[in-house]
């Protein structure tokens, strides 16, 4: 028996998982040019939202048809994957469906495998009507022009060539079963790919064996072709759906963080016995900011940048987000969207130059985000609410805001009369602090 | 006659309760636009009727009050926000407060969340889960009145219900006024905000093809209401200009729910 085969297995395998890796590892480093922050409370509320939201899928079912069916695709692609660990082992071993031993369990692994297979076929089918035909509203906003849709109908794509390629194979399997082929011992229950019979009928068992092969090697080849493609997509979600939850705000959504460097410099300023003449302590001068708020993606947090890898483009957010249901220019999908193509920017850059980031004279803010967008915020955090996967959108902005003012003092012109107003009479409005208690008399 | 009515209201200061040598049950943090805002004006009244039928021991800070900062914050200038928040801190600790009931969301958001971390930890409440805890205490009796059998639709305030999960005391409130409460097809978590937070108010919208208080309001007629309620004073405001927009305001009142309770029993 010749080795050639589960040389080439081997070697594909090797290709496929190790490009897979490398890409991995640039992910983690390009999220970990974000700021680093500290996040280890409260770890079982942390397990237990990615056991909900990422694993127990608790908030794609907000919207009962694309979370239904979601759930279908998601069940059908983790639970397929125990075929594909027999592919694996087959593949590297010049067995035939090794697992088949097991008799009994076998016949219903392959068949409920056969049955969730149809299941994402019909799933699939139905999501790409949705993006194509229907033309639902969220899949049409100016930032799902070009690449962005085509991803999405390629992923779709290649869902229904796997799912066809597996039952093809299954197809052809259990022909070659009924006719006794050699190699091909009565082993698992196709109740869907009994149905290709017909199209077998009168095929010799080479060419069946054929058919077989073909299947058998481009179902395995693509899920590696696929699993290289995540990195390229906005398909990552399926990876970074568990981290990214497990990382999500705990805090009540109103509540925003305080700058630490500003209360220190506050707090100094209130202090009646500090010296404000005297040089800093030592090692203090490193905990202030080079610059306040956020104008590029290493200034945001590295769970900003997580968020942006894992947003799947699925546009809940912009959907819900009133300033976008009103025409605004904002889109919180299109936030996570410029986070994510400008932090690939970045890490590009860094690859061409040894490792080091040189200047390109763009940055996040205006080069890809306008100040019109992020004035448009109404900070209603409808957009973290919808968000299946825990993305923080709002968060995103608020920095960028904070750059605006604090260093650029860009407000609109509106919004520096009411900061005027409170710091210098303590209402939004110009109003006599002394007036406060009038009412009560009025 | 306004002047018998004011006459009737009392409202003590933390400074004249100090001077008493007094602590009271509660701080009414009334906010600027409660103190400075005609419109919400009267709904800081129709709270402190309220609180005075309920015998509430309760003081405000009067002019030692200072905007809390969310405005700045939410416009960025954290600066801002922490220098009136570390004042707000000084004067609150110094009056040895523990708790704080406030009927503005955004006051009640900042005050509950984000001044533990620069030093001031009370327990906040917003009026309307205020009045409920009054109402289970038996403190507080709500009649229906002239709202009974009416359609009152709620909107939810961004910064009370999505931003800190309070959906269930303005509802309940609603309903103990025996009134048909009907709800827009965006309610509780997916409310659509009224346009005013993250300092929008203070400001006129960027480009867009419509104003989101219309967008809301229209959301609130689909429900053929008689009032629109609401439980913030900057909701009221846009929700207000949102039915005078549709020229409906003869046949629809923006109320919020301490008035519809104040209301209802002729206070």
């Amino acid at each position: 028996m010749s080795f050639l085969p589960q040389l080439i297995f081997a070697i594909a395998l090797v290709i496929g998982i190790g490009y897979f890796a490398n890409n991995v590892r640039k992910l983690m480093r390009n999220i970990k040019l974000g700021r680093d922050v500290d996040i280890n409370d409260n770890k079982p509320q942390r397990w237990k939202n990615m056991a909900m939201i990422a694993l127990g899928q608790s908030k794609m079912v907000k919207r009962p048809i694309a979370g239904f069916l979601h759930i279908i695709v998601y069940v059908g692609f983790v639970i397929i994957n125990i075929e594909v660990l027999e592919i694996i082992i087959d593949g590297l071993t010049g067995q035939h469906r090794i697992f088949s031993s097991a008799g009994e369990i076998y016949d219903i692994l392959i068949g409920s495998f056969e049955l969730l297979a149809f299941a994402v076929l019909v799933a699939v089918i139905v999501f790409w009507i949705r993006r194509n035909i229907v033309k639902l509203k969220r899949f049409l906003s100016s930032e799902m022009k070009g690449w962005p849709k085509s991803d999405g109908n390629i992923i779709l794509y290649f869902e229904v060539v796997l799912m066809c390629l597996f039952l093809t194979m299954n197809g052809a399997d259990l022909q070659l079963q009924l006719n006794g082929a050699e190699g091909y011992p009565t082993a698992g229950s196709f109740p869907i790919s009994q149905w290709l019979l017909p199209l077998f009928d009168g095929l010799s068992n080479s060419t069946l064996i054929i058919i077989e092969r073909t299947a058998w090697w481009l179902h395995i080849l693509g899920i590696l072709t696929f699993l290289n493609y995540l990195y390229f997509s906005k398909h990552l979600h399926i990876l970074l759906a568990f981290p990214n939850t497990y990382y999500g705000k705990l805090t009540p959504k109103g509540q925003f963080e305080n700058l630490e460097a500003v209360t220190n410099e506050v707090k100094m300023m209130m202090d009646p016995n500090v010296d404000p003449f005297a040089a800093p302590p030592e090692g203090t001068e490193a905990a202030v900011p080079a610059k306040f708020g956020a104008s590029d993606v290493q200034d945001l947090s590295w769970v900003n940048l997580l968020n942006a890898y894992t947003c799947t483009e699925c546009g809940r957010c912009t959907s819900e987000c009133p300033a976008n249901q009103t025409g605004k220019k904002l889109s919180p999908r299109k936030i996570m969207m410029d986070t994510r193509d400008r932090l690939e920017e970045v890490g590009k850059n860094i690859d061409a130059n040894k490792g080091e980031f040189k200047d390109d004279n763009k940055q996040l803010l205006g080069d890809y985000i306008t100040n019109e967008e992020l004035w448009a915020c109404t900070s209603c955090n409808a957009c973290v609410e919808a968000c299946p996967v825990s993305i923080d959108p709002l968060n995103i902005i608020m920095q960028m805001r904070q750059y605006l003012v604090m260093e650029q003092s860009a407000a609109p012109m509106e919004l520096n009369n009411m900061m005027t107003n409170i710091e210098n009479n303590g209402a939004p409005w110009p109003y006599n602090q002394m007036d406060r208690l009038n009412w009560k008399n009025e | 006659m306004n002047k018998i009515m004011s006459e009737l209201l009392k409202v003590p200061t933390m400074a004249e309760f100090m001077a008493a040598g007094k602590q009271p049950e509660v701080l009414f943090w009334v906010g600027c636009a409660g103190s400075f805002d005609d419109r919400a004006k009267k709904i800081t009244k129709a709270f402190v009727k309220l609180l005075n039928k309920a015998n509430v021991e309760f003081a405000v800070l009067g002019t030692e009050e200072s905007c809390t900062g969310d405005p700045a914050k939410r416009s960025g200038n954290e600066f801002l926000f922490q220098m009136q928040a570390v004042t707000n801190i000084e004067v609150m600790n110094a009056y040895e407060i523990k708790k704080i009931v406030t009927a503005c969301p955004h006051c009640f958001n900042t005050i509950k969340n984000e001044y533990p971390e620069l030093g001031g930890t009370y327990e906040v409440m917003h009026h309307t889960q205020f009045l409920k805890s009054l109402l289970n205490e038996g403190r507080l009796s709500i009649e229906g009145g002239e709202y009974k059998g009416k359609r009152i639709t709620f909107h939810d305030p961004c910064y009370l219900g999505r931003a800190n999960d309070v959906y269930e005391a303005p509802r309940d409130l609603i309903r103990k006024l025996d009134a048909e409460l009907v709800e827009m097809k965006s309610c509780k978590s997916r409310g659509l905000c009224c346009g005013a937070g993250g300092a929008q108010m203070f400001k006129e919208p960027e480009q867009g093809h419509k104003d989101v208080n219309i967008e809301r309001t229209e959301q609130a007629l689909e429900t053929q209401p008689q009032i629109i309620a609401a439980g913030c004073p900057f909701c009221n405001t846009m929700m207000t200009d949102g039915v005078k927009n549709k020229e409906r305001e003869n046949d629809i009142a923006v109320m919020d729910i301490a008035e519809l309770i104040a209301n209802a029993q002729d206070l």
